[in-house]
């Protein structure tokens, strides 16, 4: 009984950590069609800004919720303004320099702050589940997606500016000739989704440790949850990295680890196989 | 309200618009009248600020906007109704007119009056956009314009893919909603019956250039008639 919530405990977790690392992506991809291969790195510095607050003296939690996600977003608006903006509805060549962006945000950390490990211990210790122990922070994440989840959803649906966003996200030439600046729009949802990104990337460093090719071991999974998910930001978001979260923990707790992580990538293939726009490309179509 | 002089646009290196000089006056409802491939919407997108003109002017109320962004030229009051209606699909019907309302900053407050001259819009405020059908858009995509409180509506082919029961309803309104404000209108179509029910200058188009005026009282003749119109 125990076990069977553990493992439970594990899957959740395993999919809000999913869905915590793909929203910022989801949101770019969503909004503006555009595939942003240095998500990665927005995660790490969204890490290394929390590590370098906290150094300084600043809360581990306003590091972790405040400094990670302003900061990430000050460097998502310079991104869009230098490199994305110049390459709108070319989707190749964004994610040709976006990678180039990651590789070079790869060299520029380890350039100032060196190639090495560092990080800080998870906060709230541990929570004891009969013969188990969980660790309180794994819960926190999993409460903190679901808010998440919930405010971006909330902001989208019933404010002026997610309908603004919504409207121009399915017929940017329409929003404009109604009277909306589609540049403006894309600008502050790459802000936002780089925010995003950098909270995310703040959370998660406590569990990972953090160096400078961090994010290339998150950009994959990232990536594979999004396409899965397909256009729907929140719809696709929670469907992928529920059915890919529930599969890797399965497959770790089945067999091992790393047959987790393949059978994610099998469970991926096969959802693109059969559904090549993604699932809420033939699910939940219209939905956010 | 609106003067065109010497317009050339088109799409890349695909010239439609070969010149063309208009004048809408203030308060008057103008058609263009045009066969298929004669520059119809293509003129409305070059008005829009969808396609760049690459010579000639576009003046709305005195102020050259020839160079501006789309968005900057709907703040200025060119409102848009393009074919196809171009509805948001999965917002709600309410959501279209609010967008109409936030584009431009204003606040959901004027949807109550608009909704008014849309009556049967009102029973269809929680449906998707998209569920719609093509006349329900077309109204749609009208009051979703007059949201923004434009000066000047370009309306491009409403007749198309409508019932005539939704035609006669369009005409009606555009009166109706001209006896409560000042508002200027540019029509292009190739149905000959509507746009003689709205227009009082007509002028045809050819091979992207204002071929010549119509006398509106003269539509009835047909070999005058059949060479602009798709009869």
């Amino acid at each position: 009984m125990d076990l069977a919530l553990i493992v439970l405990l594990q899957i959740v977790t395993s999919i809000a950590m999913l869905a915590l690392i793909s929203l910022g992506l989801a949101v770019i991809f969503g909004m503006m069609r555009v595939i942003n291969l240095a998500h990665g790195e927005f995660l790490m510095l969204g890490a290394y800004a929390a590590i370098l607050a906290t150094g300084h003296g600043v809360n581990l939690w306003v590091s972790m919720l405040l400094v990670a996600p302003v900061s990430v977003a000050i460097v998502g608006v310079v991104v869009e303004r230098l490199i994305i903006r110049r390459l709108y509805g070319r989707m190749i060549d964004t994610m040709l320099a976006t990678w180039g962006l990651s590789l070079a945000l790869i060299g520029l950390v380890t350039m100032i702050l060196g190639n090495t490990n560092t990080g800080f211990s998870a906060p709230l210790g541990s929570i004891a589940i009969g013969g188990f122990r969980m660790s309180g922070y794994e819960l926190f994440l999993i409460l903190f997606t679901a808010v998440l989840l919930a405010v971006v959803f909330v902001v989208f649906r019933f404010t002026r500016l997610g309908l603004i966003a919504r409207g121009t996200m399915q017929n940017p030439d329409m929003a404009a000739a109604l009277g909306i600046a589609p540049s403006t729009v894309y600008a502050v949802t790459f802000a936002v989704g780089a925010a995003l990104s950098g909270l995310a990337g703040a959370l998660i460093a406590p569990l990972a440790g953090v160096v400078p090719t961090m994010g290339t071991a998150y950009i994959a999974k990232a990536f594979i949850t999004v396409i899965t998910g397909g256009a729907a930001i929140l719809a696709g978001t929670i469907s992928a990295s529920g059915l890919l979260g529930a599969v890797n923990t399965l497959g770790s707790f089945l067999a091992t680890p790393v047959l987790g992580e393949v059978a994610l990538l099998a469970a991926a293939i096969v959802l693109l196989r059969l559904l090549p726009r993604g699932i809420t490309g033939r699910f939940l179509k219209g939905s956010l | 309200m609106i003067r065109i002089e010497g317009l050339v646009s088109g799409y890349g290196r695909i010239q439609v618009l070969n010149g063309i000089d208009l004048h809408v006056r203030r308060g008057t409802f103008t058609g263009i009248l045009g066969h298929n491939g004669m520059g119809k919407s293509t003129l409305l997108k070059a008005i829009v600020g969808h396609l760049p003109a690459s010579a000639g002017k576009i003046e709305l109320a005195g102020e050259d906007v020839t160079r501006l962004p789309v968005h900057l030229r709907a703040r200025k009051g060119i409102g848009y109704v393009p074919q196809g209606r171009q509805i948001f699909p999965t917002l709600s019907v309410l959501d279209n007119l609010r967008m109409g309302c936030a584009a431009k900053g204003l606040p959901d407050d004027g949807i109550d009056a608009i909704l008014e001259d849309f009556p049967q819009l009102k029973r269809l405020l929680d449906r998707p956009g998209g569920a719609l059908s093509g006349g329900e858009q077309q109204l749609l995509a009208l009051a979703r314009c007059l949201c923004g409180n434009p000066s000047v509506i370009l309306l491009d082919e409403p007749t198309e893919g409508i019932q005539p029961s939704i035609l006669q309803e369009i005409v009606e309104r555009l009166h109706a909603i001209r006896r409560k404000r000042e508002l200027t209108l540019l029509l292009v179509e190739q149905n000959l019956e509507f746009i003689r029910g709205l227009s009082e200058r007509i002028f045809t188009i050819q091979k992207g250039r204002i071929a010549r005026e119509l006398d509106p009282a003269r539509l009835d003749d047909h070999d005058l008639t059949a060479e602009f119109a798709g009869v």
